[in-house]
């Protein structure tokens, strides 16, 4: 193989005339960070309201919580980017299209929005596996002491559901992590993006592409690490401590 | 006076007749045992007497309010009746002074302390209170039990329905509940109890009643129940539970 490495390319100036390599590297780095959390914020929220709306007692409520889950989850990610990005402005009113093509960092938002409606329709399935878990029981006992529907989800149903499907939690923030390259379809310069800007402009394709994935390694480690302390925090006494016995 | 009247309860599941033309009352201060072979319908009659089972036809009324009247307020009504089910349901993840407490602040609104105060006490009263600060997890079915019926006690209810509250322990943990369940009848509570704890009825209930295929076989006091049931069925139901 004729190649040329050169692991000093990361100190030499960018395109942009001011930063290294290795600075626009990281910027990416940041990008893929903020991306993945917010979206992932969304996905959390969104897909605890739909994944309760998939178990409600009414009818309306399920169905559209179903819609939403396969409309989200069958269609490809890189498709709904670019209908978030390219499609969405032009069939909305002339007025909304131009604010949403004018607003600053706009490939920011709708990769993070696009990533957090995907990643919800995926959350709620979790969120629901895990309500469904529960026993019918748990649901009746709440009611009997005289708590509304939403007052047994919100103190006796989802606090014990979360703790069970905490580590599916963990793998759709890694997947969503992950999925935050898709990104670069639409323009956003994040890990991606930047290191195969790198790799266009040095030809140092090793290099760009080895540092993109250490940096993909040491976000995602950050991310397992930080939830297995939520996974320990979890841990209900007397039930499941298969987590707190493993010895850690 | 009657505190819980069904008046010609009927109840479908698909096909199959849950309930069929059901009547009784419980009065102020009785004690009424339902029992009867399983799949006979009468846990989901008492579920029935607070909402959390619908009917089909009939009516249900606790202390004048009409339980399937569209304009009732159920949440209401349920925190008046307290509840006792047949494998506990305390809530997993709080504590049992939190389990106790937590329907009296959310739905009583009652002061965080005030609840804890009251929840101590009852826990004093079922035996448990060095057991507060644990969890559901950590003690024994009978425990637990105990637990389920202070947390229903916390609430003041008016009357006490019990779902096979035994059925689901070990034998040697059935009489600390069945205790706590008499010296609760001898105070007065109203209570409507499924259970084949035959020596319980005998000793508190007021009336037995006996359930076959979704409908009330037999419904008499409790002397004229264990001293000459009239149906064949509640007779051959009582030779076999009490050979032993």
């Amino acid at each position: 193989m004729n190649y040329h490495w050169n692991w000093w390319i990361f100190f030499e100036p960018s395109l942009d005339g001011t930063n290294t390599y290795l600075t626009t590297l990281f910027w990416g780095l940041g990008w893929t960070a903020a991306t993945a959390v917010v979206g992932f914020t969304i996905a959390l929220v969104l897909g605890s309201v739909v994944g309760v709306a998939r178990t409600a007692p009414i009818g309306w409520v399920q169905t559209s919580g179903m819609v939403f889950v396969e409309v989200f989850r069958n269609i490809p990610l890189l498709v709904q980017m670019f209908l978030w990005y390219f499609v969405l402005p032009e069939v909305l009113p002339r007025d909304a299209g131009m604010w949403l093509k004018q607003f600053p960092n706009a490939q920011f938002y709708t990769a993070a929005v696009c990533l957090g409606f995907y990643h919800a329709a995926r959350m709620a399935e979790v969120v629901r596996a895990g309500l469904l878990s529960l026993s019918r029981g748990q649901k009746m006992a709440g009611q009997a002491l005289g708590l509304t529907l939403p007052q047994t989800y919100r103190y006796v149903l989802l606090p014990v559901a979360y703790r069970i499907v905490v580590p599916a939690i963990t793998s759709e923030f890694l997947s969503c992590t992950k999925n935050t390259s898709v990104g670069i379809a639409i323009g956003l310069v994040e890990l991606t993006g930047t290191a195969r800007a790198m790799q266009e402009n040095t030809f140092q394709v090793f290099e760009a592409f080895a540092a993109a994935t250490v940096l993909y390694l040491a976000l995602n480690m950050v991310i397992v690490f930080a939830m297995r302390s939520v996974e320990k925090a979890a841990v209900i006494p007397g039930l499941g401590n298969r987590i707190a016995g493993r010895g850690r | 006076m009657s505190m819980i009247t069904l008046r010609d309860i009927s109840k479908t599941y698909g096909d199959f007749q849950v309930l069929s033309h059901c009547s009784t009352w419980v009065s102020k201060g009785e004690v009424v045992v339902v029992c009867g072979p399983s799949g006979s319908g009468k846990s989901t009659l008492i579920k029935t007497i607070n909402g959390l089972e619908p009917i089909d036809s009939g009516d249900i009324i606790v202390d004048g309010t009409t339980v399937s009247a569209p304009t009732t307020n159920l949440p209401l009504l349920r925190s008046r009746v307290g509840m006792v089910f047949q494998h506990f349901e305390l809530f997993p993840h709080l504590n049992i002074r939190e389990n106790l407490a937590l329907a009296q602040v959310k739905v009583l609104k009652r002061s965080k302390d005030a609840a804890m105060e009251k929840g101590m006490a009852l826990l004093d009263r079922v035996g448990l209170a060095a057991h507060a600060e644990k969890f559901p997890g950590q003690l024994s079915g009978g425990q637990q039990q105990r637990v389920a019926i202070a947390r229903a006690l916390a609430m003041d209810p008016i009357a006490m329905l019990f779902d096979e509250p035994t059925s689901a322990l070990d034998p040697e943990m059935i009489n600390e509940v069945l205790d706590v369940m008499v010296e609760l009848a001898r105070d007065g509570m109203t209570m409507m109890v499924v259970t084949h704890e035959m020596g319980f009825a005998r000793k508190v209930a007021n009336r037995v009643i006996f359930m076959d295929r979704g409908e009330i076989v037999e419904d008499a006091d409790k002397d004229d129940f264990f001293g000459k049931p009239r149906s064949e069925r509640a007779q051959q139901f009582l030779s076999k539970i009490l050979v032993h």
